[in-house]
């Protein structure tokens, strides 16, 4: 089939500008940023499911995105602490560790717990919520106030978590420095391979019969309900799905950009994952990760020219995208392609424009 | 109580009461459907036709009355639940996978009984239940087609082929014939009686002529109650259903 071929030629084509010519052109600074903006990717990409596919506006994947990061980070800490307590206890004047801390000084926990403990609260969130048939503009609501209140949380139990401060300051990850641009750059592939893979068993899953299911959930919940299916399981595991995702991009964060701190994971850098999804285009999970890189690179750069003001441009846009364009950037560039391929075959047979879910 | 599943009857309602806010939409009604039958429901607009198959597919609870499919009890039970013991229906306006081909559309109503892990395959090909479905419902043309493109009739015949490939032991179907052209209707009405060769088939249908061309045992609903059963003639001859159903139909249909 020629458009599978041309979807692996493109899918190589990015991949070997990621893992090739990006490497060799950015300086070492942009190319950390590169890997920030995949890092943001890996939770867009996650989203692309839960809300592209499965219909479920999650506003509050920047809780997994913390679980995920304060999982790594605890145990960087703990490492770099070597027996003793972190820094910032010390500071706080905490005598013994917490029991909560006490796992995380194994680093086969902590990265078991980067995609556990978001899968285990997202499976709980979806058990109680879907089951009550919870949905739409409500689970949008719910999602975004449990986003408020975990960054709450973290603020508040300062001897816990680090507080607003977060946690930073690692000097060893995995026996390297992480401030070197040798661990940067391998962190860099670290990141882009873990895209990559998760992309390809995103789309996998998209593909298969489970995700011709989540779309139809999507599209008619009940009318699935009497096809024989729940659609609370079929919603709940890709729930969880997406918050694994999610913490596997947190965990990836530290690492990159040195800290993991609520302001990362509360209710703004939520909505902004969200928005970047809706601006790249959310019914293709090339466009969730497209919207990802794109968003924030633009964030990046704006923000260099005209701080403050990136927020206002970005809500505008969200505004845009969702009334003129509902399926962002990768819609209007197949529109484009559809129009120009009507245009030159003018005698073939109309064809309505295929929706295709799978990107 | 009503015996095992080998005696009772595929489908026992009785006493069955319905209200919404106050309001009874259903009032007890009695109704026997024995395996193998082709079932009419007719009734005026409100009769409570759709309410009873809501009762019986686990979209609303009753407030009394007992719901027994092959001797279980269903009253009650979720929705995926009924499905899986083999009931399925349509619904009156029809609802499709737009996004989804109709082998797409088939294959998903054809699964429902895999486990959640198979599912995470890709489909490869056409399953014989899907294929034989698609061949029924006389889609096969546009079988890759997405289901948003199908026309209502259409729509209607992939809603019955997807009931059709999950091989249930009953079929309820709203009003499939409404809306639909002359030529639809009479497809239909083939499909109906294909389809009730060898399965269990409760229809309900407005359309007079419809049902003196395809059916057999008719039930009328009338505000909430089982006013006559029987064959169509008889039916069609009793003053009562004159009088409270076949002259508006009359209207409706001039
Ligand atoms: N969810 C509901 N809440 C309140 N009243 C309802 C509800 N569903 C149905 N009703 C009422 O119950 C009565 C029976 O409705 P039902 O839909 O079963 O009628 P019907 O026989 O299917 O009619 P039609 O031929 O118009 O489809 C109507 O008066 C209707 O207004
Ligand atoms: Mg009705």
């Amino acid at each position: 089939m020629s458009a599978r071929l041309r979807g692996y030629a493109l899918f190589a084509g990015v991949a070997a500008l990621a893992l090739v010519v990006a490497p060799l052109v950015l300086p070492a600074f942009r190319l950390d940023e590169l890997a920030k903006y995949l890092c943001f990717a890996i939770a867009a990409l996650g989203i692309g499911l839960a809300w592209g596919q499965g219909g479920m506006l999650t506003l509050g994947q920047g809780v997994f995105f913390g679980l995920g990061g304060y999982a790594m980070a605890m145990y960087l800490k703990l490492h770099d602490a070597d027996g003793d307590l972190p820094d910032f206890m010390v500071w706080s004047g905490v005598e013994k560790l917490p029991a909560l801390w006490k796992p995380f000084e194994s680093p086969v926990v902590a990265v078991v717990a980067v995609v556990a403990v978001p899968v285990a609260v997202a499976t709980l969130l979806g058990v109680l919520v879907f089951r009550q048939r919870v949905r739409g503009a409500y689970f949008a609501i719910l999602t975004q106030a449990l986003a408020a209140a975990f960054g709450i949380l973290i603020v508040g139990q300062q001897a816990l978590t680090g507080g607003t401060n977060g946690l930073t300051n690692f000097y060893d990850f995995f026996g390297q420095d992480p401030e070197a641009d040798s661990t940067q750059r391998t962190m860099y592939y670290v990141t882009a391979v873990v895209l990559g893979v998760l992309y390809l068993a995103a789309r996998q899953l998209v593909k298969s019969r489970f995700g011709r299911l989540l779309v139809a959930v999507r599209d008619g919940e009940d009318r699935v309900r009497f096809l024989g299916y729940n659609p609370a399981t079929v919603k709940t595991v890709t729930f969880a799905v997406s918050a694994g995702m999610a913490g596997i991009a947190g965990a990836l964060f530290v690492p990159v950009v040195g800290i993991i701190s609520p302001s990362l994971l509360d209710v703004v850098p939520s909505l902004e994952l969200v928005v970047a999804v809706a601006v790249g285009g959310r019914y293709t999970l090339a466009g969730a990760i497209l919207g990802a890189v794109a968003m924030n690179y633009a964030k990046t750069s704006f923000s260099e020219q005209w701080a403050g003001g990136w927020l206002y441009l970005e809500g505008a846009l969200f505004i845009v995208v969702m009334t003129l364009a509902p399926k962002g950037a990768i819609g209007l560039y197949e529109q484009a392609r559809d129009a120009l391929a009507r245009r030159r075959a003018p005698a073939a047979p109309a064809v309505p424009v295929g929706k295709e879910a799978a990107a | 109580m009503s015996g095992t599943e080998k005696d009772a009857a595929l489908l026992e309602i009785r006493g069955l009461e319905v209200v919404f806010d106050g309001f009874r939409a259903l009032g007890g009604v009695d109704l026997t459907v024995e395996r193998g039958e082709l079932r009419f429901l007719i009734g005026p607009n409100g009769a409570g036709k759709t309410t009873l198959i809501d009762v019986v597919t686990g979209l609303t609870r009753p407030a009394a009355g007992s719901v027994r499919f092959a001797g279980t009890d269903v009253a009650g039970m979720r929705e995926h639940r009924i499905v899986r013991l083999g009931i399925g229906r349509t619904f009156q306006t029809s609802v499709v996978f737009e996004e989804l081909s109709v082998v797409e559309n088939l294959d998903l109503a054809a699964g429902f009984r895999r486990p959640l892990p198979t599912l995470l395959r890709q489909r490869r090909g056409v399953s014989d239940t899907v294929a034989a479905a698609l061949d029924t419902i006389g889609l096969g043309a546009l079988a890759d087609r997405p289901a948003g493109v199908l026309s209502h009739g259409q729509r209607q015949w992939l809603e019955i082929g997807m009931l059709v490939a999950q091989r249930p032991r009953l079929l309820l179907l709203d009003e499939p014939v409404a809306g639909m052209s002359r030529d639809e209707r009479d497809r239909t009405g083939e499909l109906l009686t294909e389809i009730a060769r060898d399965h269990t088939v409760v229809v309900v249908e407005h359309d007079m002529e419809f049902l003196r061309r395809y059916a057999s045992q008719v039930t009328v609903l009338h505000e909430g109650r089982v006013l006559v059963e029987g064959d169509v003639a008889a039916v069609q001859a009793d003053p009562r259903v004159q009088e409270v159903y076949l002259g508006r139909t009359k209207k409706e249909a001039a």
